[in-house]
C-alpha cells in the first residue's frame, strides 16, 4: 500500500464516520419509541396522549440531534413557513403592555395527575425563561439570544414586524430544529397574543427599547 | 448521631426562614441557595430522611414480618456500600435492568410480602403524608457517598437501556417542541436564573447525578431520580410516565453511564 492510497483510505473512513453518525438510540430506536409510548397510564385522556405525537419536524430533529444537514433543514423550514397564519384584521402589532405580561408568564398547560394546572390557567410565552428582554427583569435565561433593545436596534419597519411575528408563530420557518417552541403552530398563543408580544419587542415605548 | 440530628433540626429552622423569603422574591433564589448550601453543609434536612430510612431498612415489616437487610441491590444481599452508585444494572433473578427504586420495591414485595400497589402508592410525599420510598432511597444513596458512579453498561441489556435513554433524551414532542436536550444539551445556559447542566458530557451529567437523591428546598422534601425525571416531563407539558417505567430507567442508565467516574455527594440540597 503506497502513501497516497493510505491517505485516501484514511480520509474515506473519516468522512464515512461523519456521514454515518448514529442517530440517538442506534439500532434500538424503535424499541425505545415503543418503551417510551408504553410508559403511560391507560386512563390518560386521549387529549393528553396526543402530546406525545411527533410531526415530521420533531422526528427529524431528534434523529439529527437538532443539527440536521442543511438540505433537510431547508425542507423543514419551507414546510414550517407554510403553516403561518395571521390575525383576521391583518394587524401584526398589538398592545405592548399585554405583551409584557405574556412574556413573563411561565405557567399553564401542565397536565397529569401529580400537579396539573387548573383549567383556564393563563398560558404565556414565558419569553424570559430563555431571553433577556426589558432591562428591569434580571431573572432571565440564556438559552436564546438577548432581545433587549430589539426594536431600538432593528427599527419597526413592516419587514421587522413580520419577521418577529413569523418567528414567534413558527420559529422553525427560519431555523429548523431551533430550541424555540412554535407558539402559533401549536395554538399555545393565539395570533392576537403574538401581536402583543411583537409590540413588546418593537414598540419604542416598550421597556424592551426604552430602558 | 444525636448531635448531627440537632444540627439538622437547627438547619431545618434556618431553612424554613429562608424559604419564606424565596417565595416572595424569586430572583434572589440563586444567592439564597448558595448561602444555605453553605449554612447547611452538615445539616441537610435530608439527614432526617436518612435516619428514617435506616430504621425502615432494619425494621421487620409487612405480611412476612421481615426486614430489608437481605435485599440485594446488586452488590450481594445486604450490601449497601456503593450499590446506589452502580445502579441501574441488570439483575439475573428478574431478567431486567432495574434502578434503585424498582429494585427496592422488588425487595419490599419479595422479602416483606407487600403488594407492589401498596408499596408504590406513596412513592412521593404529599403534605402530611410521608413517603417510605423517599426515606429508604436517601439511606441507600448515602451509602454511596464518596464513591464513584459506576455504570459502564457493559451487559447487553444495560447497553440497550442506555441507548434507549439516549433516544428519549433527544425525542421532541408536545406543544412546546421540547426534548431533554433543549435545556440540557449545551454548555453554560440558564433557564431564568437556574443554571442548566449539559447532560451529554461526563462533567455535566456527573455534576447532576452525584447529588441525587436531593433535598429540594422549594418542595420541602427529598426528591428521588424517578421523581426528578417524571417532573421534567410534566414541565415539558407531556403526560407523566408511570413510576418505575422502563423509559425512566432508560434515561437514568444513559445519564449514569455518561456520569460514570464522578464521585457521589449525596444526599444533596437544591432549590
Amino acid at each position: 500500500m503506497n502513501f497516497k492510497f493510505g491517505l485516501f483510505f484514511g480520509l474515506t473512513v473519516a468522512f464515512a464516520g461523519q456521514a454515518l453518525a448514529e442517530a440517538p438510540g442506534g439500532k434500538f430506536a424503535k424499541d425505545a419509541e415503543q418503551t417510551f409510548r408504553s410508559s403511560f397510564r391507560a386512563d390518560n385522556p386521549s387529549y393528553w396522549m396526543t402530546r406525545l405525537e411527533q410531526d415530521e419536524t420533531m422526528k427529524t430533529c431528534g434523529q439529527y440531534r437538532d443539527n440536521p444537514p442543511r438540505k433537510i433543514g431547508e425542507k423543514l423550514e419551507k414546510q414550517n413557513a407554510a403553516t403561518i397564519r395571521y390575525p383576521v384584521d391583518g394587524k401584526l402589532i398589538g398592545d405592548w403592555k399585554e405583551g409584557e405580561k405574556l412574556a413573563a408568564v411561565g405557567t399553564g398547560g401542565h397536565i397529569g395527575f401529580i400537579q396539573p394546572d387548573p383549567a383556564g390557567k393563563l398560558r404565556g410565552g414565558n419569553c424570559y425563561a430563555c431571553h433577556e428582554l426589558a432591562k428591569k427583569e434580571v431573572a432571565y435565561g440564556t438559552i436564546g439570544p438577548s432581545l433587549n433593545h430589539f426594536g431600538k436596534i432593528r427599527g419597526n419597519s413592516e419587514e421587522i414586524i413580520k419577521y418577529a411575528y413569523d418567528k414567534i408563530y413558527n420559529s422553525n420557518a427560519f431555523t429548523a430544529c431551533t430550541n424555540m417552541p412554535r407558539f402559533g403552530l401549536h395554538n399555545w398563543l393565539t395570533p392576537e397574543q403574538i401581536t402583543h408580544i411583537v409590540a413588546f419587542l418593537v414598540d419604542p415605548e416598550s421597556p424592551v427599547n426604552k430602558d | 448521631m444525636i448531635r448531627r440530628l440537632m444540627k439538622t433540626l437547627v438547619g431545618a429552622a434556618v431553612l424554613a426562614a429562608f424559604a419564606g423569603g424565596v417565595a416572595a422574591q424569586d430572583s434572589k433564589v440563586a444567592d439564597e441557595i448558595a448561602k444555605y448550601r453553605e449554612a447547611l453543609a452538615d445539616g441537610n434536612p435530608a439527614d432526617l430522611f436518612e435516619v428514617k430510612g435506616e430504621g425502615l431498612w432494619t425494621e421487620k415489616r409487612g405480611p412476612k414480618n421481615a426486614s430489608l437487610e437481605q435485599c440485594d441491590l446488586g452488590q450481594g444481599p445486604g450490601k449497601l456500600e456503593g450499590a446506589y452508585a452502580a445502579l441501574p444494572r441488570y439483575f439475573k433473578d428478574t431478567g431486567k435492568v432495574m434502578d434503585v427504586e424498582s429494585r427496592l420495591v422488588h425487595c419490599m414485595v419479595t422479602l416483606q410480602g407487600f403488594t407492589q400497589a401498596e408499596v408504590t402508592k406513596q412513592w412521593y410525599s404529599k403534605p402530611g403524608k410521608d413517603s417510605d420510598i423517599e426515606a429508604l432511597v436517601t439511606y441507600i444513596g448515602a451509602k454511596s457517598n464518596g464513591m464513584k458512579i459506576n455504570v459502564p453498561a457493559t451487559h447487553p441489556e444495560e447497553a440497550k437501556m442506555a441507548k434507549m435513554g439516549e433516544y428519549i433524551f433527544y425525542r421532541r414532542s408536545g406543544p412546546q417542541d421540547f426534548s431533554c436536550s433543549i435545556c440540557h444539551g449545551q454548555e453554560g445556559k440558564r433557564i431564568r436564573l437556574q443554571e442548566l447542566g449539559n447532560l451529554t458530557t461526563k462533567d455535566g451529567a456527573g455534576f447532576a447525578m452525584k447529588t441525587w437523591p436531593s433535598y429540594r428546598v422549594s418542595q420541602g422534601t427529598v426528591w428521588t431520580m424517578q421523581r426528578r425525571l417524571i417532573d421534567c416531563m410534566r414541565q415539558a407539558r407531556w403526560p407523566e410516565p408511570n413510576y418505575l417505567a422502563d423509559s425512566i430507567i432508560a434515561l437514568e442508565t444513559f445519564l449514569q453511564k455518561t456520569a460514570t467516574g464522578t464521585v457521589m455527594e449525596t444526599p444533596g440540597i437544591k432549590r
